[in-house]
């Protein structure tokens, strides 16, 4: 991969900012987009646009067309066994709450556990804290090891045969650590628990095959991953979603509607209900298609040697903390500090006055800032279109930063 | 944008020596929040006779959040209700970059910077928040 080539297909990056060429450290939010997918939803609405499943004039063919085969796309970029069972959503948060109403509300009840890790985003926790109140299971944290990591003992201990869903980030949004959830789908599902995993930080960076892994669920994001905002993907072993009920009721999804009651459509055209998020899915197949050409393993080690470089490069800089694994071959594509004791926004706003945005705050993740014992943090992550100049620079600024606040404060 | 504008000598000694720091026995309690970046104050307030009679805070946060909850509090103390509700409006009108009289604001002027800096902002306003809603509490 050539990542000086890679960067032209980005129109955004060639900007300054505050007077400074771009630095865009901040993909773990939201990625920036290639060319190819900007121009794939100007196509779309150019010449394809219409709504899907319904006319029988050219344009609805085209579109139908179009989107359905955004799906096959998706489910071979995650190596799913039928495009079927690939749901659009929103996004992440909307496909892990679909699981927690279509699934844990529906399946479980009073003295079942649910288990997870204090370090999930809100988003893989809020969903199973309301299904916990709403069916009476109870929520069961696997502890987190000093470097953030966790262990497969803990989480041996944590399952028994009360679990019965297990719900776990491939990779952390604050920590980049890569959890063993292949191995964990596997104890889950020797006691007759679902592994639900959350994907949003794993499957923009690393070939991620869900009959590899064995997972239950898998949610993930478009925009995480080069594709527009406003579209995401559930993908799940069949067996669960051809008995899940659909969460929203109404158009696109239903067979038949009687007055008084109304049947579904199959997977995965009963959990779309309503006009579908056609183009989302046709810029997120854009999206696939760019990271498949140049290659998931290539984008990881590309990633991963950026994260080990900027790891040992900030933690050379006297009074940077680095949080997470000392190990980079734990760690996927971000890196998350603190300088001194001066606050994230503090230190972010210095770097972005020298063009470089990072992320500043609790990251979604307010239990483990409190594990952390920091109020927020720092966060610089990585993608295809990085280089090792973009981490020069940041430990640059970060100094800066320190200088600065040393003179400011006296 | 220049750092300077935003980080003032003033801005930065409150933030290393906050004043009206700590806890009030009694008052109105107001606990806030920037769920966004998890900014926190908690503010004390004695009201009487219509006059803020004593004002404390403790809090965590970035130094403009800190500091501008320093600055507030002296500039309220002692203050009639009616004026610190005028006060609370220039500084916001301030905040989204009008004109605002230097006069009315006095020290708080130095915050000025922080119009520039759009995403600090919250940071400054979450104090005059907590005291706008802790004034217009019902009175003890
Ligand atoms: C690990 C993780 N899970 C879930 C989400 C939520 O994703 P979204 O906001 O796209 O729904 C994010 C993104 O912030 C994330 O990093």
């Amino acid at each position: 991969m050539n990542v000086l080539e890679v960067r032209k297909d980005f129109p955004i990056l060639q900007q300054q900012i505050n007077g400074h060429p771009l630095v865009y450290l901040d993909s773990a939010a939201s990625s920036q987009k290639p060319r190819q997918v900007i121009e794939a939803l100007k196509h779309y609405y150019e010449t394809n646009h219409s709504n899907v499943h319904r006319g029988v004039h050219t344009l609805g063919s085209r579109a139908t067309e179009a989107y359905e085969l955004a799906r096959e796309k998706v489910a071979r970029f995650i190596n799913a066994p039928s495009a079927e069972q690939v749901i659009f959503t929103r996004g992440t948060t909307e496909s892990l709450n679909m699981v927690a109403y279509g699934y844990a509300r529906a399946f479980l009840k009073e003295g079942d556990e649910i288990v997870l890790t204090p370090a999930e985003h809100h988003a893989n926790l809020v969903p199973w804290q309301q299904a916990a109140k709403a069916t009476g299971a109870t929520l069961k944290y696997v502890p987190l090891q000093p470097d953030g990591t966790v262990s497969l003992d803990d989480v041996k201990q944590a399952i028994s045969s009360k679990t019965k869903l297990v719900a776990m980030a491939h990779v952390s949004n604050v920590l980049g650590t890569i959890n063993p959830v292949k191995e964990i789908a596997a104890m889950a599902h020797q006691v007759g628990a679902v592994m639900v995993v959350d994907g949003a930080q794993s499957v923009p960076h690393m070939p991620v095959d869900v009959q590899d892994l064995d997972c239950d669920f898998l949610a993930f994001s478009g925009h995480k991953m080069l594709g527009p905002t406003g579209v995401g993907v559930l993908y799940g072993k069949r067996k669960w979603l051809d008995i899940m009920e659909p969460t929203y009721f109404g158009g696109e999804m239903i067979d038949v509607v009687e007055l008084y009651d109304s049947t579904w459509k199959d997977t995965p055209w009963k959990f779309e209900g309503g006009t579908p998020i056609i183009a989302g899915a046709i810029g997120l197949a854009a999206a696939v298609d760019y990271l498949s050409d140049i290659g998931m393993e290539e984008i990881r080690q590309h990633d991963h040697r950026l994260t080990a470089y900027a790891l040992e490069q900030l933690k050379s800089v006297e009074g940077v903390t680095v949080y997470g694994p000392e190990d980079s071959r734990q760690r996927c594509g971000l890196v998350t500090f603190n300088l001194l004791s001066i606050h994230a926004h503090d230190v972010s706003t210095v770097l972005d006055s020298e063009g470089i945005a990072i992320r500043a705050g609790h990251h979604c993740a307010q239990p483990l800032m409190r594990i952390l014992k920091v109020p927020s943090t720092a966060r610089a992550s990585f993608y295809l279109y990085n280089t090792e100049a973009d981490v020069d620079a940041l430990v640059a600024s970060v100094r800066t930063a320190k200088e600065f606040f040393q003179h400011a404060l006296g | 944008m220049h750092l300077d504008d935003l980080y003032r000598q003033v801005i930065m000694d409150h933030y290393q020596h906050p004043r009206n720091q700590g806890e009030l026995d009694g008052g109105i309690k107001v606990d806030l929040k920037n769920p966004s970046c998890g900014d926190e104050i908690s503010l004390r307030l004695k009201v009487e006779d219509g006059i803020v009679r004593d004002v404390r805070f403790q809090g965590s946060g970035c130094s403009i959040s800190m500091a501008s909850a320093s600055m507030m509090t002296e500039a309220v103390k002692g203050q009639p209700v009616d004026k610190v509700l005028e006060l609370n409006k220039a500084f916001r009108a301030m905040m989204k970059g009008e004109d605002v009289d230097p006069d009315e604001l006095g020290d708080l002027e130095a915050l000025h910077g922080v119009s520039k800096f759009p995403a600090r902002i919250k940071c400054a306003t979450l104090a005059w928040q907590a005291l706008e809603k802790g004034v217009q509490e019902p009175r003890q």
